[in-house]
């Protein structure tokens, strides 16, 4: 296998001028001969979406819900970064580059995460001109805060709200191009299979999921904008649709799947209370700016938090990061709320939880300051909890959140499929091993509003693509598949219901390939997933027909894919045996409990081939090379 | 976990299709615990269905976290239900007392067919915004961010205007099946920013008459709809619509 990057020549701050000039172009006139497939309205998917057409390109636009608008970037809280420097505090493309593949550990790419700096002052003129309302101050400029893993204020947001936001603005162009007839859209349609002919991406497969009927898209070219796989853990910060199936089935069909064990744990969510919950919800990284993050300095504290005086505290994160405090990235802080409750100084009830005290910022700015800036993430807090956080600190725990790996791509958002792209969360390209906040969002409008609309002209425009309709039998094939497959689900009729197994799955990820991973642990999981996979095909219940508006066989798709793609992410854990961002292996770290590399080792992507189920998949390795950002231990110390 | 489980009968309305007559059916929850969503509660509901082989209560929800709009419920006949500035997945089971009953519907009014059990089509909004919801501003033209200042008041209202979630409770609380307040925050939002105002008078005028179009009631000035919009979307958003609508006719 020919791992490719094709990362352009030139010096760094050259390459994407370069290539956008020699990327072959399509004429205005032979645009609207082309039909783009785009599966999913994220931020990525939308911007793809309404961009493409903008070209004058045909699309068509199939999505989960029931609406474009509610794609799970809508839940994205606190921010998007860009260069701007609009707080004359040394911010630039340079800086915004270099701390983005710090935070991501070095095991990014450098020629897109510098592109994607590069960009992401454009996209904020866009998201403004759309007439997305961010923040301001009182003389009409736009707003800034901090975030993780920075010293400078390049976060821009709108209230807590700023991926609905950013999401309504792609939305709104999308639907502007829906009404100009250039997308057709496809609302409640959940891609089950990729279609490829004569090894080109030609198509999808999708379910209707109001009628249950199985539907055929075609297109020149097909582009998965489908977000990532954290619910594969079952508690997670996703959205209930969120899924693996349509990058996993693209998987199957020979894209390679790269580090899926790059898993964001984020610091700062509402812990588990109970075995009812049914997922698990964020307090934005942004309360972190004027919230402390502390613990009870001796175990077995009885007081209520404010009742503890400031000498019997810990703030472990000013203690142990005095230049960063509070804000560490995302893994850094994860991995120390959870050494402390290891020690046993956790609070609550169940004692896997740490403050987030919000007492000195009010004391300082006044309660109202702090409803303005986070009021929508305390009344949230509170309807959850009955918890008054204005009046005690948050508790908060790590939960997962986000997924680094996914697809492999190439610097043109390509994956190893020809004429197969990859864009958002889906892909695995940007933030190496671990993302730093307020960076998705920017990753998602860069690539769909900035990247994929040139980089598909160059496939394009190299011909060769034979006029394809539904009625191929490479389609009707996957759609034999996928309606097999259903009806074998079906025909099982067993005792036990999809959430119970998919459940059993996430406890024995999140236990043995969570927060902290070793070798026993990993084996242990490696053991464990057949079995339930197993267990599925021969003792799950899914009731109905395929006929119709069916919620459980949309589920059980969905988590039978995760029974198989669970087994690569920790055989990628496993062999991964250095630690570094978010996955940590207890076997690798320094003497402080630290992520400790192994560069001479594991200075690569791992690409993973599919070659059936329950057989392992072949490695790839695309080596990373770094010449601009120097590897060293990542200090925020 | 705090409190024990509480008992509950559930009436909720089952139907198979679009088409297939719909009715109540009685359930009970039990052992429910007051820390649990409303929607966790209808999963439990489910689960027990699930292992006697039954169809499960067919509902939408994504993102249980207030923000997407895509839950919705109405439930003892209040859209999401008694709390205030709440969707369905953020009300918590502690807001009901042991052995209540709790009845449960989907929303209800003609631009909202109902697809099964208490799901319905709302894309009836979707086909209102395609109709001018948004600033025409291809990628490539925009200029620098910083270029047009904002006030801040403006932008706080426009914000104030845009946290709408499309849920479609304004139109479920209105006796008249008005849309007049989920199409008036999009107005609204794009009024007070002067990146909306080259298209102002086009696009109140074209999403108003797609709105009419789609069935959608008109405005009797009753406020049902701000009393049932989890994200406290104000009526003078109605007002600021009428406005928009009569300059945009005086102009033409």
């Amino acid at each position: 296998m020919n791992l490719d990057a094709k990362i352009p020549d030139g010096p760094i701050e050259k390459k994407w001028d370069n290539h956008r000039f020699e990327l072959k172009l399509v004429n205005p006139a032979n645009k609207r001969k082309y039909t783009i497939v785009v599966v999913g309205t994220g931020l990525a998917g939308a911007s793809a979406a309404a961009s493409l057409a903008e070209l004058g390109y045909n699309v068509i636009s199939l999505c989960i819900q029931d609406s474009p608008r509610r794609a799970h970037s809508i839940a994205a809280q606190g921010g998007i970064n860009a260069a701007k420097n609009y707080a004359n505090d040394g911010d630039s493309i340079w800086r915004l580059f270099y701390d983005t593949v710090k935070g991501g550990d070095y095991r990014a790419r450098e020629a897109n995460v510098y592109r994607l700096a590069q960009v992401s002052n454009a996209i904020i003129d866009q998201c403004v001109a759309q007439g997305v309302p961010f923040a301001r101050e009182y003389g009409g400029t736009l707003s800034n805060r901090s975030f993780g893993g920075a010293q400078v204020s390049r976060t821009f947001y709108a209230r807590g709200q700023t991926g609905q936001q950013l999401l309504l603005g792609a939305y709104g162009s999308l639907m502007r191009q829906v009404s100009l007839g250039k997308v057709k859209l496809f609302p409640r349609r959940e891609m089950l299979d990729l279609v490829l002919v004569d090894g080109h991406a030609r198509g999808v497969v999708a379910r209707n999921l109001t009628t249950g009927a199985m539907e055929r898209y075609t297109g020149d070219a097909v582009v998965l904008c489908t977000g990532g796989y954290g619910n594969v853990f079952y508690l997670s910060t996703n959205a209930n649709a969120c899924n693996v199936t349509a990058a996993y089935r693209a998987h199957k069909r020979g894209a390679l799947f790269a580090n899926p064990c790059f898993t964001q744990i984020h610091p700062t969510c509402i812990p588990v209370t109970g075995d009812h919950q049914s997922k698990l919800t964020l307090m934005s990284e942004s309360l972190r700016n004027d919230g402390r993050v502390w613990v009870p300095l001796k175990k077995g504290e009885t007081r209520a938090a404010r009742d503890v005086p400031e000498t019997d505290r810990d703030y472990y994160l000013e203690r142990r990061y005095p230049s960063f405090g509070n804000l560490v990235p995302r893994d850094v802080a994860s991995r120390a709320a959870k050494a402390i409750c290891d020690e046993g100084r956790g609070v609550g009830a169940s004692g896997r939880a740490v403050y987030l005290d919000f007492s000195d910022a009010i004391r300082r700015l006044g309660v109202e300051a702090i409803r303005e800036k986070y009021g929508n993430l305390f009344d949230m807090y509170e309807r959850i909890t009955d918890e008054d956080p204005y009046r005690q600190p948050m508790r908060i725990y790590p939960a997962v959140h986000y997924t680094m790996g996914g697809l492999w791509v190439d610097y043109d958002l390509m994956t190893t499929i020809p004429g197969l792209y990859c864009l958002g969360e889906a892909n695995f390209s940007d933030h190496g091993a671990n993302r730093l906040g307020a960076s998705a969002l920017m990753q998602g409008l860069a690539d769909g509003y900035f990247i994929l609309p040139y980089t598909i002209g160059g496939y394009l425009a190299k011909g060769g693509l034979a006029k394809v309709d539904t009625n191929h039998a490479s389609f009707a094939d996957a759609e034999r598949e996928s309606t097999q497959r259903i009806e074998k689900m079906l025909s099982v009729k067993g005792k036990r219901t999809v959430e119970q197994i998919h459940r059993d799955l996430g406890m024995s990820l999140w236990d043995l390939c969570g927060m902290g991973r070793n070798k026993a642990g990993l084996e242990e999981a490696l053991a464990r997933i057949p079995k339930l996979r197993e267990e599925f095909w021969t003792n799950v219940t899914v009731t109905g027909t395929p006929g119709e508006f069916n919620q459980v066989i949309e589920k059980a798709g969905r988590v039978a894919d995760y029974l198989e793609f669970a087994e690569t992410m920790v055989l990628d854990a496993l062999t991964r045996s250095e630690s570094c961002g978010g996955h940590f292996r207890e076997e690798s770290q320094t003497p402080d409990g630290e992520a400790l590399r192994d560069d001479a080792n594991f200075s690569h992507a791992a690409c993973w081939e599919f070659k059936g189920v329950g057989v392992p998949p072949a490695l790839h390795k695309e080596p990373l090379t770094f010449e601009h950002v120097k590897p060293s231990q990542r200090s925020y110390k | 976990m705090s409190g024990k489980g509480m008992n509950l009968t559930l009436k909720v309305w089952r139907q198979r299709s679009a088409q297939a007559p719909g009715g109540f059916v009685t359930y009970y929850a039990k052992n429910i615990s007051p820390d649990m969503s409303f929607l966790e509660m209808l999963d439990t509901v489910n689960q027990d269905l699930a292992l006697r082989g039954d169809d499960p209560i067919a509902f939408d929800h994504d993102c249980r976290e207030g923000i997407c709009g895509m839950c919705s419920l109405y439930i003892n006949g209040r859209a999401h239900g008694p709390e205030r500035a709440t969707t369905t997945c953020q009300l918590h089971m502690r807001k009901f007392k042991d052995g209540d009953t709790i009845t449960i519907e989907p929303w209800r009014a003609a631009p909202f067919p109902i697809v099964r059990d208490l799901v319905v089509d709302r894309s009836a909004f979707d086909r209102v915004i395609a109709a001018g919801g948004y600033v025409s501003v291809n990628v490539g033209n925009a200029p620098d961010g910083n270029a047009v200042p904002v006030p801040k008041p403006d932008a706080e209202k426009a914000m104030d205007a845009a946290a709408c979630i499309g849920c479609g409770a304004c139109v479920a609380a209105c006796k008249n099946a008005s849309a007049m307040l989920f199409v008036g925050a999009k107005v609204s939002q794009m009024a007070l920013l002067p990146q909306g105002h080259p298209e102002r008078r086009e696009r109140v005028l074209s999403m108003v008459r797609t709105m009419d179009e789609a069935g959608f009631g008109n405005c009797t000035n009753e406020s049902e709809c701000e009393a049932a919009c989890p994200k406290e979307i104000s009526v003078s958003n109605i007002a600021r619509l009428n406005r928009e609508y009569l300059l945009a006719l005086l102009k033409d």
